[in-house]
């Protein structure tokens, strides 16, 4: 089971070229390219993290922006005791610890109750955040200085991307992947063939949570000033969940379809048109539901299996199809 | 004793507003994410009605309310039927649906906002004291409690004493089984929806005579509503009032002896102790 197919060992070296190829970008450019840059690694990071979970099981997720303010938190609490690393590890496990609990409450009843509880949240966090602020330190914010430029933030985001890609990869061909997919087709038949379907999804939604908690410590010191309002801005949430859904969770690769044209389209809209932003979210959610169901990977795939099946009548486009899952 | 009967006045307002979401949800079959926007619109045209033509927010209802029930029905019809029809199962409808409503949640909002800003607005509507038990209470909010009693009490004979009621209650315990005996299910889902629709936007009305609103805080009262719909149990509107009338008091409690900061805080320390214990909704029975 472990060697590799020679498809996967192409789709490695292409992945492998276009990390090597992505990581010179800040060696070419400076300023705003690269600032851009950095969003767009942050939001490709934590749509792919988020679509780790909600792409097989179907769950919408908008925790997404309380797992990123635990990290940004975890940085500008520990940056005086602790080395960055030792802080992203941090991060990493107090967002999952988070995630976990959520899980816990959530994931062992139907689907509703957890997009709900996963809505309100970032905003539970940053009241209470901000409530012990005010109440045991008695001011807002807090400072991050760091050492770090944008260009080595921009590496890590990458070389986090890139690890969660290979992340998803082996739960792709792990136990647990296998188990999440059944889950994601039929829950009930899940259950009878024995699967622990609640502790499953609360594990994946932790090693997710993770990822994004991560993503938001590495943005720390992007910051400089961090406060409850900014570190859990839920707009985060709503982006993420937009930008994998656009690009189609179906793939591993799928949010980063989404990330380049809605990340963007967002600096355009709040440079320009910076009140008319929540109706472009809006728009942007309707488009999804009603013209995108399946995203833009899952649009080509259609028109694809539509072309082949026109050129080769001979080959059914079902077996394609599993083949495809497969590489994936 | 101040913060237990302030609690229940408020607690009756979400009452009302959480009706209208339960009957959206649990009849409909719709999560709508997009409620807590209703109940804003409907504050602005009170406050419109009100500061421009003078109005009465009582008499202003009269007008509203047929207004929400024609919107919601377009909306039902218009872009969320063709989910309806479009879903293989309820879980898929419940993704669609819940994506569909955030859209219509942050077009509104987005709309509102550039309407009328993101600051914030009240109007001046009875605002006396009234004496309850030697504790004085501002009359708008009392006036209010006692109009979302009586709106509610309506709608409990409604739906407990009027064929068409008893025909709602149906489609809520199950869908398939009201079909066989000659309900026309899609109609009644969509009259449920526009219903819920009116009532939350009269809980909005109401909360306008004695609330500071702007346009952006539709989604805390989505979420408070939702918790009280799941503290209820989906579907049952007395199991919903008096789940609203906990979440007033606690919210009212914490609110005023610790810290008003700390409200959705509350809301969740109930949301969680219902998850963990009564996830069927307090008094619901459990499901097979």
């Amino acid at each position: 089971m472990m060697g590799l197919h020679r498809n996967e060992m192409v789709v490695a070296a292409f992945g492998l070229a276009a990390v090597a190829l992505l990581s010179l970008l800040p060696l070419v450019s400076e300023g705003f390219a690269l600032s851009l840059g950095v969003n767009l690694m942050l939001y490709a990071a934590m749509c792919t993290a988020w679509a780790l979970f909600s792409g097989p099981t179907r769950l919408v997720s908008l925790a997404s922006a309380a797992f990123f303010g635990v990290g940004t938190y975890s940085v500008a609490l520990g940056l005086d005791s602790l080395p960055f690393g030792a802080l992203l590890l941090v991060a990493a496990l107090s967002s999952a610890a988070l995630a976990g609990l959520v899980g816990a409450a959530t994931l062992r009843l139907s689907g509703v109750y957890f997009v709900i509880f996963s809505l309100g949240l970032a905003e539970l966090i940053r009241q209470i955040v901000a409530w012990s602020q005010s109440r045991f330190a008695h001011k807002m914010g807090l400072y991050v200085f760091t050492d770090l430029t944008e260009r080595d933030l921009y590496w890590m985001l990458l070389a986090l991307t890139s690890l969660v890609f290979v992340v998803g990869w082996l739960i792709n061909r792990s136990r647990l992947g296998f188990a999440l997919r059944i889950i994601g087709d039929d829950e009930t038949v899940a259950r009878h063939v024995g699967i622990a379907t609640a502790r499953t999804k609360i594990i994946l939604f932790m090693i997710s949570g993770a990822f994004i908690g991560i993503a938001g410590a590495i943005s720390a010191p992007r910051y400089a000033y961090i406060e409850p309002q900014a570190a859990f801005n839920p707009m985060i949430s709503f982006q993420v969940v937009i930008i994998a859904l656009l690009g189609g969770t179906r793939r591993l690769w799928g949010p980063l379809v989404g990330v380049v044209p809605f990340i963007i389209l967002m600096e355009f809209i709040t440079s320009r048109f910076p009140n008319h932003s929540s109706v472009v979210v809006g728009v942007a959610f309707l488009a999804i539901v009603y013209l995108l169901p399946d995203g833009v990977t899952g649009l080509l795939e259609r028109l694809r299996d539509r072309i082949l099946r026109r050129a080769e009548p001979g080959v059914s486009s079902t077996t394609r199809n599993e083949i495809g899952e497969k590489a994936a | 004793m101040q913060i237990l009967v302030t609690g229940l006045l408020l607690g009756g307002t979400y009452a009302l507003i959480a009706l209208g979401l339960t009957l959206q949800y649990g009849v409909a079959r719709i999560m709508n994410l997009a409620n807590g926007e209703t109940l804003v619109a409907a504050c602005f045209v009170a406050f419109w009605l009100f500061t421009v033509v003078e109005v009465n927010p009582l008499i202003g209802m009269l007008a509203i309310a047929p207004i929400a029930v024609a919107l919601n029905w377009l909306i039902y019809a218009g872009l969320l039927q063709p989910l309806v029809r479009r879903a293989r199962n309820r879980g898929m409808l419940e993704v669609d649906t819940i994506l569909a409503t955030f859209g219509l949640l942050f077009l509104f909002q987005g709309l509102m906002l550039l309407g009328f800003g993101g600051g914030y607005f009240s109007y001046k509507f009875l605002a006396e004291p009234f004496l309850i038990l030697g504790d004085s209470y501002g009359l708008n909010r009392v006036v209010a409690f006692i109009a979302a009693a009586s709106i509610a009490a309506l709608l409990y004979l409604f739906l407990y004493f009027t064929r068409y009621g008893t025909a709602i209650r149906a489609v809520a315990v199950d869908p398939t089984s009201a079909q066989l005996v000659a309900i026309d299910v899609p109609r009644m889902a969509g009259f449920a929806f526009a219903l819920g629709g009116a009532l939350t936007a009269c809980g909005g009305t109401l909360l306008s005579t004695f609330y500071t609103f702007n346009a952006s805080m539709g989604v805390v009262f989505t979420m408070k509503a939702l918790i009280i719909v799941i503290m209820g149990g989906v579907g049952d509107v007395r199991g919903a009032t008096i789940a609203a009338l906990i979440l007033g008091v606690a919210e009212t409690t914490v609110a005023s002896l610790i810290d008003p900061g700390l409200t959705l805080a509350t809301n969740y320390a109930l949301f969680i102790l219902v998850l963990l214990f009564r996830p069927q909704g307090i008094l619901g029975r459990a499901s097979a």
